[in-house]
C-alpha cells in the first residue's frame, strides 16, 4: 500500500476544504504516515470470501407513514446561520469571476 | 460534612426514593449540585454550560406536583427531579450545543435530542453540557477547543475522552447521573479512568437522532453514573424505539433496572478474552482484574477462557472506518448553515475559499488529521485497500464474538490498558492516544453492549481500574446483572463506593490523589 506524503496531504486537504498552512501539511504529512502504516495489516486481514459489515445490526425496509411530520419554520432554519437574507441563507458567491 | 454534601454524595436511586417519600425536594437537591458546580468546576472544568434557571424551575415544578399529589403526582417517572448533565454532543433547546469545537461556539439547536425530550418527560432538570473532545474525537478530553477537564482524582491526569467531562461531574459529584456518547470506548474508558459507570448499549438500543454524528455505523448514547443501578434506571428512560432514527432497533426494552436489582451470578459462564489483558496492560490494572475474576467465581460464577484473535485488527480497522464516516459527517459544517464563517483574507471571495478558511480556523489538530485520513481511506483507488478491508474485518470481529458467546454469556477485560496519564503526556502522539481504545473498539465494531464499572485502585499509582463486560447484542440485561453483583463484592471489600477514596476538592491542601475521608 502506498504511503502518504505531503503533495497527497495538500490534495486531501483541498477535497476536504481545509485550508492549511505550509507547517501544517508537513506535520500533518508526518503524523498521517505513522498512522497509516500501523492500520496497513487490516488489508492483509480478510479474504475475499468475507462479505464487509457496513452496519453491525442491520434492518431493512425502514419506512414510516407517507405523512407530514415536523417540520422547522424558516426562522428556526436560519437562526444558526452566519448569514440570511429575505428567509433565505446567504452565501458568497458560487463561481469565481474567471 | 453539610447537608448539601450528604444530598450530593447519594445515588440516582437513593435521591429517587427520598424525592417521592418527600423527604427532600427537587430543589435543594438541583440546588446542592448547582453549589457543587460552584465550588470545584472551577478546578474540574467538567460543565461548558451550566443551565442553573431551568433546573431549577423544573425541579420546583416537581416539587409542586408532588405536594398538590393526585394522579399526576403518582404518574410522576421514578427520576422525576434527579438531575442530570448532558454531553454537549447532545443538542438541546435553551442551551448552547458546541461538540467542543470553535466551528459551533455559541449555537443554539432549533430541536431536542430524543434523549433529551424523555429527559423532559421525565421531568429529570438538566444541570448544563459537559466537555469532551471536539466533536468527541479524543481519549482525554484535551482535544476540546474549550480547555481540558481535570481528573477529580488527581487535577493533573486525564479525565478520559471523548466524554471526560460527564465522567468528571459524576465523580467530583457535581451530577448524580450524565449521558454520554461511545463511538469506540467514550463513555466506557472515561469511566475506568474516574471510578465511575458508564454504559454503551447496543447500538440502535437508544436513539442517535440529535447526537451530532461522528461515525453513524459506531456512535451510541449511553448512560453515565456511579452506580451500576443508576445505570440501569437511566438506560431505561433514554432506551427503545425511535422512529427518527432509522437505525432504531424496534424490539421492546428489557427490564434492565430488574437485572440490576435482582444480580445473581450463579452458574453463568464469564469468558476471559485472552487477547484483551495481559501484554500490554498495566500491572495494576491486570491485579484488579484478576481479583474481580476471583470474586465472580467465588459468586458461583464459571470463569472460561476465550480466544477472539481477529481483535488484533479491530484499532487498525476502527481508525479506517470511523474516520471515513467522521469526514462525510463534517462535510457539513461549512460556514453556510451553522456556526462559524471566516473570510479569507485575501484573493476572491467564493464560497469554496470561505468554506477552506472557516473548516481551517473552526476545526481543531485531530479533527482534521481524521477528515485528511478519511477522505484519504475513502478516495478513488485506495477504497478497496483501506475502507473495504476494514468493513470485512468487521465482519470476522463479529464472528469471534459469536464464537466467544458460544462458549461463555458475558465477556469480561479491562476496560483500559492503564490508568489515567497526565495532562499533555500523549497529547503531541497520536497513535499512543489511540491505543487507550483497544479494549473497547471491538464492542462498537460489532455493535454489541459493553459496560465499564470501577474495579478498584491501581498498587502502583493509587488510580482508577475499570472493568468492562460485553454481553451479546440486545443482551444488555446481563450487563446490569452481572455488574451488579461484581460492584456489591468489591464494595463490601472496599468497606463502601471506590469514590469515597477521592480527593474532596474543596480542602484548601488538595492531596494529589488517594486521600481518604
Amino acid at each position: 500500500m502506498a504511503a502518504i506524503n505531503r503533495d497527497d496531504v495538500a490534495h486531501l486537504a483541498q477535497l476536504a476544504h481545509i485550508e492549511m498552512s505550509a507547517e501544517e501539511l508537513d506535520r500533518m504529512a508526518g503524523e498521517l504516515a505513522v498512522i497509516v502504516d500501523s492500520v496497513k495489516s487490516v488489508s492483509e486481514a480478510a479474504g475475499d470470501d468475507v462479505p464487509a459489515t457496513s452496519h453491525p445490526i442491520p434492518l431493512t425496509n425502514v419506512f414510516r407513514e407517507d405523512v407530514v411530520g415536523h417540520t422547522f419554520t424558516a426562522e428556526q432554519s436560519l437562526s444558526g446561520a452566519p448569514d440570511a437574507y429575505e428567509g433565505r441563507f446567504k452565501v458568497p458567491a458560487i463561481l469565481d469571476e474567471d | 460534612m453539610t447537608e448539601n454534601n450528604e444530598l450530593i454524595r447519594l445515588s440516582a436511586a437513593a435521591l429517587a426514593e427520598k424525592l417521592a417519600a418527600r423527604e427532600i425536594t427537587a430543589v435543594e437537591v438541583t440546588q446542592a449540585y448547582l453549589d457543587r458546580i460552584a465550588a470545584v468546576d472551577g478546578k474540574v472544568h467538567a460543565f461548558l454550560h451550566v443551565n442553573a434557571d431551568e433546573a431549577l424551575a423544573v425541579a420546583a415544578e416537581v416539587d409542586a406536583i408532588r405536594a398538590a399529589g393526585g394522579a399526576a403526582a403518582e404518574e410522576l417517572h421514578v427520576l422525576a427531579g434527579v438531575p442530570i448533565a448532558v454531553k454537549d454532543l447532545i443538542v438541546t433547546i435553551g442551551q448552547p450545543t458546541t461538540a467542543g469545537s470553535k466551528i459551533l461556539e455559541g449555537w443554539h439547536s432549533p430541536y431536542d435530542a430524543t434523549v433529551v425530550e424523555r429527559l423532559r418527560a421525565a421531568k429529570m432538570p438538566i444541570l448544563g453540557k459537559t466537555n469532551l473532545d471536539e466533536f468527541a474525537m479524543g481519549s482525554s478530553t484535551e482535544h476540546s477547543a474549550y480547555g481540558p477537564t481535570h481528573n477529580p482524582w488527581d487535577l493533573d491526569r486525564i479525565p478520559g475522552g471523548s466524554g471526560g467531562g460527564s465522567a468528571a461531574a459524576v465523580a467530583a459529584f457535581e451530577a448524580p447521573l450524565a449521558l454520554g456518547t461511545d463511538t469506540g470506548g467514550s463513555i466506557r474508558q472515561p469511566g475506568a479512568v474516574t471510578g465511575t459507570v458508564g454504559v454503551k448499549p447496543t447500538y440502535g438500543g437508544v436513539s442517535r437522532y440529535g447526537a451530532i454524528a461522528m461515525a453513524s455505523s459506531l456512535d451510541q448514547i449511553g448512560p453515565v453514573s456511579r452506580t451500576v443501578l443508576d445505570s440501569a434506571l437511566l438506560h431505561q428512560v433514554i432506551g427503545g424505539h425511535d422512529p427518527r432514527d432509522s437505525t432504531s432497533l424496534p424490539d421492546p426494552l428489557e427490564d434492565l433496572v430488574a437485572a440490576a436489582r435482582t444480580g445473581n451470578v450463579e452458574g453463568m459462564k464469564i469468558g476471559i478474552i485472552k487477547e484483551l489483558h495481559g501484554e500490554g496492560y498495566q500491572a495494576g490494572v491486570e491485579n484488579r482484574f484478576n481479583e474481580s475474576l476471583e470474586l465472580l467465581k467465588g459468586a458461583g460464577a464459571e470463569i472460561v477462557e476465550v480466544s477472539c484473535p481477529n481483535f488484533k485488527y479491530a484499532l487498525g480497522a476502527y481508525y479506517l472506518i470511523m474516520p471515513s464516516e467522521a469526514s462525510s459527517n463534517l462535510a457539513k459544517f461549512d460556514g453556510v448553515r451553522y456556526g462559524l464563517r471566516v473570510l479569507p483574507e485575501q484573493g476572491p471571495l467564493t464560497i469554496e475559499r470561505v468554506m477552506g478558511a472557516t473548516r481551517a480556523a473552526g476545526f481543531g489538530d485531530e479533527v482534521k488529521r481524521r477528515i485528511i485520513l478519511g477522505t484519504y481511506a475513502l478516495s478513488a483507488g485506495y477504497y478497496d485497500a483501506y475502507y473495504g478491508s476494514a468493513q470485512k474485518v468487521r465482519t470476522l470481529i463479529q464472528r469471534d464474538f459469536d464464537a466467544a458467546f458460544e462458549k461463555a454469556d458475558v465477556l469480561i477485560s479491562p476496560t483500559a490498558p492503564t490508568t489515567a496519564f497526565k495532562l499533555g503526556e500523549k497529547l503531541n502522539d497520536p497513535l499512543a492516544m489511540y491505543l487507550n481504545d483497544v479494549a473497547t473498539i471491538p464492542a462498537n465494531m460489532a455493535g454489541v453492549p459493553g459496560l465499564s464499572l470501577p474495579g478498584g485502585l491501581a498498587d502502583e499509582d493509587g488510580l482508577p481500574v475499570g472493568i468492562q463486560l460485553l454481553a451479546p447484542a440486545r443482551q444488555d440485561a446481563r450487563l446490569y446483572r452481572v455488574g451488579a453483583v461484581l460492584e456489591s463484592l468489591l464494595e463490601a471489600q472496599w468497606g463502601g463506593p471506590l469514590l469515597d477514596k477521592a480527593p474532596s476538592l474543596t480542602d484548601s491542601a488538595v492531596s494529589s490523589h488517594g486521600g481518604s475521608h
